[in-house]
């Protein structure tokens, strides 16, 4: 057991922090900076920020060289995501679908003719990508995709709808998961296509969310003609090629994304120093503040899992079992924080927006909590994996996907 | 960066396993559980054979000049089986203790009979305040000339009853500090809840101690903890095999328990319960071991989400047992009982949360 980092991953931490340090917008994290809120001035403010990342060489971090990335180690990833987080500066936003899904994905199973293609302008920015998975009736039963895809000559007719999908109305490419054959159990007739937003009879439209805003949409596709070059890989091979876009979703962000909630935890901290109930601060009150203590305990416990969680892929190229439970705990964990954090405010948790403790961040956040148990694999799944793969657990006949006959 | 055990230690956590399945299965445990001073002196013997006693003792000391790293897997390994031995109190809580307070010659002075297995050392910390630290006791220790004497009552020590040296926290005009007391310490014996293990009160009479080189009660108090952590998170891992392969035998409505959600999920929850605990755990010892800068943090977070999470999971190892868990034939009680008897021993969770409420400076 050594937890120190090498002087060459201490060089490279110092590195990405000058830079971070130097390149944040202007009065970035000061209460007068007025951050982007709409998903349009998002949209807008990270296509700057993530072009200076390109620019720098930090997008393409994880990428191999060959596809002009930077062919980092893990724990230079790793010590990339931890710095960002610390400096509190902007996630990845508008790029992340390319960079971390659609990229990684061609790059395993495109030909060289598509890696070319579309590889480096993912890495410039000049195309923005978005992720046709989910559908109504086919969200943790992702294998149920209804979509349909029917080769006809050189081309495929594409008809269906897909949901939750993130940026589609301002994507320049969608990378869509599609049934291609009817007559075979649903898992083995899926493909991937590398769809142009631009097409004919393609209809994003934004789903208003929880909180108000719109960062995910419906996507229809009405009889779109897409041309037979645009298969990813092999016909039918696209539930098997879906398991490497899903692999890639989390990862060496884990600990960033673990500083990240920290900073949360401090700013309910703060507010629960300044918030006063029966005459002392809810951070005194006894009803509160052994919660607070168990909200910081179990955020410190993700740090270690991840630890963990990176020491067995350097040693063995794989998570452990630590891994295989990470989403599950800290997923709960960030609901049981937000829950507090909205605790803290007592009467006025009721109150949203600009009325509201910190302008509605604790509304927000408990809210957006939710996402984290139901997105990337919900809880439950999760459960039924960890009882399965991990436990051993016979597989039931309740949730069982039953296989066409 | 490497945050995980040896190959080496592996190899020794491997070995205990197989060992500790052979010589002491529940059978085993069971021979001493109607007598509350009673303990595996065989078990011990064997163990002492094998060098585990001698493991993180220095070799001028009678030791294996190993380090306390290398008893986190084997306590593991002896709380997985619920040993009947006092090697949590001698070994990795007393022993550790005079290792890291006491000076060169009070470790001559102690350490061969404790590595040798020899004497039974055992730490006495808590009294009638139930408190892990130095606010809450009231022993008092009082020099008159080179001598040092204890007055005071100590509780919930563990396996007292077995223990030739007792390490005790006791309070001075200059602040606490540990005391190693050799003779004239009177132990009553109480009935423990936890079968496996033996405890007792502790009279301290105006008896003689000598004070440990170095003053406080850090570190040896936060190593005290670290080690409960980790022997607690294999008699837990031990409660999910059970359970698992439990649902896995027993049928109803004609098939296996553990093809029904209800179960798989309780399962998947158990062990999204045991694998933060098993992190912190190890976080906690590494942190004790290097003496990091958050190890008091470290220990604090280890011992109160491990109080809790645990005891969750010796409750639904229970609860998918069944009936059969309820009886006293079963063994899921030696395991239940000895996890809800560590939870609140070295502080509960609102113990511990209140000392992270105050080093995070809430």
């Amino acid at each position: 057991m050594d937890l120190a980092l090498s002087p060459e991953e201490e060089a490279f931490r110092a590195e990405v922090r000058e830079w971070v340090g130097g390149n944040l917008p202007d009065g970035w994290g000061t209460p007068a900076y007025k951050e982007p809120r709409s998903f349009e001035e998002r949209v807008v403010f990270s296509k700057q920020w993530e072009k200076k990342l390109s620019e720098a060489g930090y997008a393409g971090l994880h990428w191999p060289k060959e596809y002009g990335g930077r062919g980092a180690t893990y724990m230079q990833q790793i010590i990339f995501h931890e710095e960002m987080a610390r400096a509190r500066a902007p996630q990845l936003f508008i790029n992340f679908v390319g960079m971390n899904l659609a990229g990684p994905t061609i790059m395993a199973h495109g030909s060289e003719e598509q890696k070319k293609r579309y590889l480096p302008p993912i890495l410039s920015m000049d195309e923005i990508w978005c992720q046709g998975f989910s559908e109504p009736n086919a969200g943790s039963d992702l294998a149920n995709c209804q979509t349909r895809a029917d080769l006809d000559g050189d081309h495929f007719v594409v008809n269906g709808q897909k949901i939750w999908t993130s940026f589609a109305h301002v994507a320049d490419w969608c990378l869509l998961l599609c049934r291609t054959d009817q007559s075979v159990p649903k898992h083995k007739g899926l493909s991937y296509l590398l769809v142009d937003m631009k097409l004919p009879g393609i209809d994003p439209r934004p789903l208003k969310q929880v909180t108000g805003d719109a960062e995910f949409n419906e996507v229809f596709f009405t009889d779109v003609i897409v041309p037979r070059s645009q298969l990813l890989g092999e016909m039918n091979m696209g539930w098997t090629y879906a398991n490497t876009t899903l692999s890639h979703e989390r990862g060496p962000a884990f600990l960033g994304h673990q500083i990240r909630f920290r900073n949360a935890l401090a700013d309910m901290f703060a507010h629960a120093n300044r918030t006063i109930r029966d005459g002392v601060p809810v951070s005194e009150h006894p009803a509160f503040r052994g919660r607070l203590a168990a909200a910081y305990a179990e955020l410190e416990i993700m740090r270690y899992i991840g630890l963990r969680n990176i020491t067995s892929i350097l040693r063995n190229g794989r998570p452990g079992t630590e891994g295989s439970v990470a989403k599950l705990y800290w997923s709960h964990m960030v609901r049981r924080m937000q829950e507090l954090a909205l605790a803290v405010g007592g009467p006025a948790a009721a109150l949203d927006g600009p009325d509201a403790d910190d302008r509605g961040q604790w509304q927000r956040g408990y809210l957006m909590s939710f996402a984290q148990t139901i997105a990337a694999g919900s809880s439950e799944i999760q459960k039924n994996i960890i009882s399965e793969r991990v436990l051993g657990m016979p597989r039931g006949e309740v949730w069982a996907p039953k296989e066409k006959r | 960066m490497d945050f995980d055990f040896s190959p080496e230690q592996y190899t020794l956590r491997d070995e205990a396993r197989r060992f500790l399945e052979q010589q002491c299965p529940t059978s085993h445990v069971r021979e001493f559980i109607d007598d509350p001073a009673g303990w595996s002196r065989g078990l011990w013997k064997q163990m002492a054979d094998l060098g585990w006693m001698a493991l993180p003792f220095p070799e001028d000391a009678g030791g294996l000049g190993q380090g306390f790293l290398d008893l986190v897997l084997l306590l593991g390994e002896l709380g997985r089986v619920v040993a009947p031995v006092p090697f949590l109190s001698s070994i990795a809580q007393a022993g550790q203790v005079v290792l890291r307070h006491g000076s060169p010659e009070q470790q001559a002075r102690f350490l061969p009979g404790i590595a040798s297995g020899e004497q039974i050392a055992t730490v006495a910390i808590a009294e009638k305040s139930g408190s892990y630290d130095e606010a809450g006791i009231d022993t008092r220790a009082e020099q008159s000339g080179n001598a040092w004497r204890l007055t005071g009552e100590k509780r919930y020590v563990l396996d007292a009853p077995a223990a030739d040296l007792f390490v005790v926290a006791a309070r001075t005009p200059e602040g606490a500090r540990w005391f190693v007391v050799e003779e004239g310490a009177v132990v009553t014996p109480k009935k423990s809840f936890d079968l496996t293990r033996t405890m007792g009160t502790v009279a301290l009479e105006d008896v003689e101690a000598v004070p440990l080189e170095s003053g406080g009660l850090e570190p040896g108090l936060r190593i005290c903890v670290a080690a409960a952590c980790a022997e607690m998170v294999g008699t837990a891992a031990k409660i999910l095999d059970l359970t698992v392969g439990y649902s896995k035998e027993r049928e109803q409505f004609g098939r296996p328990i553990g093809s029904f959600q209800a179960i798989k999920h309780k399962c998947a929850e158990m062990l999204a319960d045991l694998e933060p605990s098993r992190s912190a755990a190890y976080y906690a010892c590494w942190a004790v071991a290097t003496d990091a800068d958050d190890a008091d943090l470290a220990v604090s977070v280890a011992k109160s989400f491990g109080s809790e999470a645990l005891a969750r999971v010796a409750a639904e190892g229970v609860q998918v047992h069944g009936g059969i868990a309820f009886t006293w034939e079963h063994d899921m009680h030696l395991y239940q009982k000895r996890i809800k008897s560590m939870e609140h021993l070295f502080g509960d969770a609102p113990y511990h949360h209140e000392r992270i409420a105050q080093l995070v400076g809430l």
